[in-house]
């Protein structure tokens, strides 16, 4: 935003315009949670334009490779280019055929190194990605974001996320969720994000990925509550005000 | 003093503001202000309402008070929360808190949250967003509890629970997944003291101890610092002690009344 207008003046002429300035179609927040037999992972599938909701069936969590599972919030088609060379990582981890196959933590290294270098050369790719994975019985769960700041952590969220679903998974999160009681936090979070961000849309997926394997579920909504006195007559006792 | 007639200019007068846009164009730091970068709350329970809000006041990076108030009493039955700068809450909610009394004169009736309402959003409008004061208002009137959210433009919203401030978020993230209607007290206490936990520790602007307002039919209960999660953790076991005490070298006490003659003349002792 302000680095961009300063290296414009700097750098080079008009006619080097390859640099991503701002986000065009973009998604919303990505939650994750650790909990006790792997990783979930949670996002809504909406791909906005602006301030319209264009996209209603945009897969933001995908499988990579063996043991890993991306989430993306931000720019769709920077998204879409970050598979591609996750895809070519994957297959040429495959080609040495040496029984080893790369981990969530190296996964999550090699996407920080390409956001930090893309941002340094004021081009980045314009997403907060959520990476998370199951490999030799070790969890694990970490965040990049645009500029290339990463960390692991046993919850992570992207976007509003970050506002609205932390401070509820600060106060529940445990150790030992089972899948059932995991499932119901991401689905607390993404309720609150349903009522208070204004680019989510009531359609999402849940992912878990544990040692045995990778399952994203089918679309499906929230149910969402609506009934309150004052939410039907806020102006009981005061006839004619608003 | 000039004699000819003043025409006192009514509304803002916005003269200031071009002087300081200039000023700052040529390169002048304006001063900070005092912000409460806040979390404050509201609710509805079954008997009533409850306000709730942090105690810490922001200069930029700095806590300049860490223990302040930011509930303010607008008239018995009435309490409101303030968001914003400090000095412009402090200052619009004891203006009104003055023309209520003034109007409770004039009626001989209890005030009615409406009022209090309507007279703070019509402050704020004219203002213009000026005055940045974004309030959580609340009371028990004859036609029972409300809530009300101002923002320093002048809208309002009637609303079963609110948050305003930086940690509005942080606070509505617990408001949305655990209100219902009909709270008992201590269940509505327990979810305002929660959501401005909430607030307190996972937003900068807003930290230290919990304050408590809870509003029902002829009672009020201001619970100050209800909750302290954020002790000193460090405090020196042995005390403070000073080496060298102040010495008393001579004292003399001179009582008032044998300067001043008092001479009481029948009637009013005031009227002269």
């Amino acid at each position: 935003m302000v680095s961009s207008q300063n290296e414009s003046n700097l750098l080079s002429s008009e006619g080097d315009s390859q640099r991503t300035q701002y986000p065009y179609v973009t998604g919303t927040s990505v939650i994750g949670i650790k909990y006790k037999d792997g990783i979930l992972m949670a996002a809504d599938m909406g791909g906005s334009y602006g301030s319209t909701i264009r996209y209603k069936s945009v897969e933001r969590l995908k499988q990579v490779g063996k043991h890993s599972l991306i989430g993306a919030s931000g720019e769709i088609s920077d998204f879409q280019e970050i598979l591609r060379y996750l895809d070519e990582l994957i297959l040429h981890d495959n080609m040495w055929d040496d029984g080893n196959s790369l981990g969530p933590k190296e996964v999550h290294n090699y996407l920080t190194r390409v956001m930090y270098n893309r941002r340094n050369k004021f081009d980045p790719l314009w997403n907060s990605l959520v990476l998370g994975g199951v490999k030799n019985g070790q969890k694990y769960l970490g965040s990049v974001s645009m500029i290339g700041v990463h960390f692991e952590d046993d919850h992570v969220a992207t976007g509003f996320g970050n506002h609205l679903a932390r401070p509820i998974l600060r106060e529940e999160w445990r150790e030992d969720l089972t899948f059932e009681e995991g499932v119901k936090l991401l689905e607390k979070c993404m309720r609150n994000l349903l009522y208070r961000d204004r680019s989510a849309v009531n359609k999402m997926q849940i992912a878990k990925i544990t040692e045995e394997g990778l399952t994203i579920s089918e679309p499906y909504s929230l149910k969402t509550f609506w009934n309150f006195a004052a939410f039907k007559n806020p102006t009981v006792g005061a006839e004619g005000s608003w | 003093m000039s004699t000819e007639a003043m025409d006192v200019p009514k509304g803002f007068s916005f003269d200031l503001c071009r002087r300081n846009e200039m000023l700052t164009k040529k390169g002048l730091k304006s001063p900070g202000y005092l912000k409460t970068g806040t979390t404050i709350v509201g609710l509805i329970f079954e008997n009533g309402v409850i306000l709730g809000a942090d105690t810490r006041a922001t200069e930029g990076p700095i806590v300049a008070d860490k223990n302040c108030e930011k509930i303010h009493y607008m008239a018995p039955n009435i309490y409101c929360c303030g968001a914003g700068t400090a000095a412009d809450t402090e200052a619009v909610t004891d203006n009104i808190s003055s023309q209520l009394k003034l109007h409770r004169y004039h009626t001989g009736r209890e005030s009615r949250v409406v009022t209090a309402l309507t007279l703070l959003k019509s402050h704020l409008f004219r203002y213009q967003g000026h005055v940045s004061a974004a309030l959580v208002l609340g009371g028990v009137d004859v036609t029972g509890p409300h809530l009300h959210t101002i923002y320093p433009h002048g809208s309002t919203d009637t609303l079963p629970y609110a948050t305003m401030g930086s940690g509005s978020l942080a606070a509505m993230a617990i408001f949305e997944s655990e209100y219902r209607e009909g709270l008992t007290r201590d269940e509505g206490v327990n979810l305002v003291t929660k959501a401005i936990c909430s607030g307190i520790f996972n937003d900068l602007g807003s930290g230290s101890n919990v304050d408590v307002c809870v509003i029902t039919k002829g009672k009020k209960e201001y619970l100050r610092n209800h909750l302290t999660p954020n002790p000193r953790t460090y405090i020196s076991s042995k005390g403070y002690t000073f080496s060298k005490k102040t010495e008393v070298l001579l004292t003399k006490i001179t009582p008032l009344k044998e300067l001043v003659n008092v001479v009481q003349v029948g009637g009013d002792a005031m009227e002269e």
